[in-house]
């Protein structure tokens, strides 16, 4: 990528944010109903995006050849564990890192 | 006015300040391992000011251009963003220009404070709106240059820091799953994501997995709504 290309990318995922942030301001500004897909999509798209979001991390690890994705399995049940059990956000995120991190330095 | 306004809105963002500081040095610090000077994440977390966005685009940045699965990765992770502005229509009007930054600024954590904080009555609220916003933004353009410029300094192994936009997720994951009556979306965004990876492989599964995400919501709006409604 060209340094002209990276500019323009930063630039397109700022205007694509400052879409969805300006875009009810300037459609209900009138305080109008919103149409009822779009408060059901709002409601549904997150957990899609989310979940889409995670596999999109994982993109890159292979299952098939050394380390199996093992890292990343255990990583991501460390987090999830500790989540269910604590739900205290930085802990878990913190915790699954640190394990990761030792993980791919120094067992895998 | 706008001293007390500062010192009523700066207890509630003392949460998002620890909170960004570890992100945001954790996001500094994955620019720098991914070979971006302190200029990228100071450019991203001006511009875009959107935490799983930004980590999203260290990623484009490292791969090939891509501008039109940019803009609909921007709009698709961004999409609930539209959902803080409907709730915040009312609270935002009338506040004149600051209206404008209040909007630009207005991230997950930020939104989370202003719609539900307490505002005392003699605070006013446009500035308090105002440097609640200001400050969190702070907080992360400061972590995000920070662990960029220190990413080059300390002499720490940090090779697999970039978990942590993985581990964010997941989080944010479980965040919402938890608040889900039914997970029908969450399995529907894991199961496409995985099938769609398979098939058209990593550099290319994002934009058929979005489309077919927002198919199958809309073919499946019964069932989903369905299990909202109940309580």
């Amino acid at each position: 990528m060209t340094l002209f290309q990276q500019i323009l990318t930063i630039a397109i995922c700022a205007i694509g944010t400052m879409t969805t942030r300006f875009l009810p301001f300037i459609v209900f500004f009138r305080g109008e109903e919103t149409p009822k897909y779009i408060q059901y999509l709002g409601k549904a798209l997150p957990g899609a995006i989310f979940g889409m979001l995670i596999v999109y991390c994982l993109k890159n690890v292979s299952v098939l050849t050394y380390s199996y994705g093992l890292p990343e399995l255990i990583g991501i049940a460390v987090t999830a564990v500790l989540h269910i059990w604590k739900r205290k956000t930085l802990l878990s995120i913190a915790a699954g890192t640190a394990v990761y991190m030792l993980l791919i330095q120094f067992v895998f | 006015m706008k001293i007390k306004a500062l010192k009523a809105a700066f207890p509630h963002t003392i949460p998002i300040l620890t909170a960004f500081a570890f992100l945001g040095m954790a996001y500094g610090l994955y620019t720098r391992v991914s070979g971006l000077g302190f200029v990228y994440p100071l450019m991203m977390s001006t511009a875009i000011f959107g935490g799983s966005l930004e980590f999203v685009t260290v990623t484009m940045l490292l791969s090939p251009f891509a501008p039109v699965q940019a803009l609909l990765m921007a709009l698709l992770i961004q999409a609930r963003h539209m959902f803080y502005g409907i709730a915040m229509l009312d609270r935002y009007r009338g506040m004149g220009l600051k209206k404008y930054y209040l909007i630009f600024a207005m991230c997950d954590e930020t939104f989370s404070i202003n719609c539900t904080a307490d505002i005392p009555e003699d605070v006013d609220r446009g500035w308090f709106y105002f440097f609640v916003s200001l400050l969190n933004q702070s907080y992360w353009v400061i972590s995000a240059v920070t662990g960029n410029l220190l990413g080059g300094f300390i002499d720490l192994n940090i090779q697999g820091i970039d978990f942590v936009m993985t581990a964010m997720f997941v989080v944010i994951f479980l965040n919402q799953w938890f608040k889900e009556k039914r997970h029908l979306s969450s399995w529907i965004g894991l199961a496409v994501s995985v099938l769609c990876l398979i098939v058209f492989g990593p550099d290319s599964f994002l934009i058929p997995a979005m489309v077919c995400i927002i198919a199958l919501l809309t073919f499946l709006r019964k069932p989903i709504e369905g299990g909202e409604d109940k309580v």
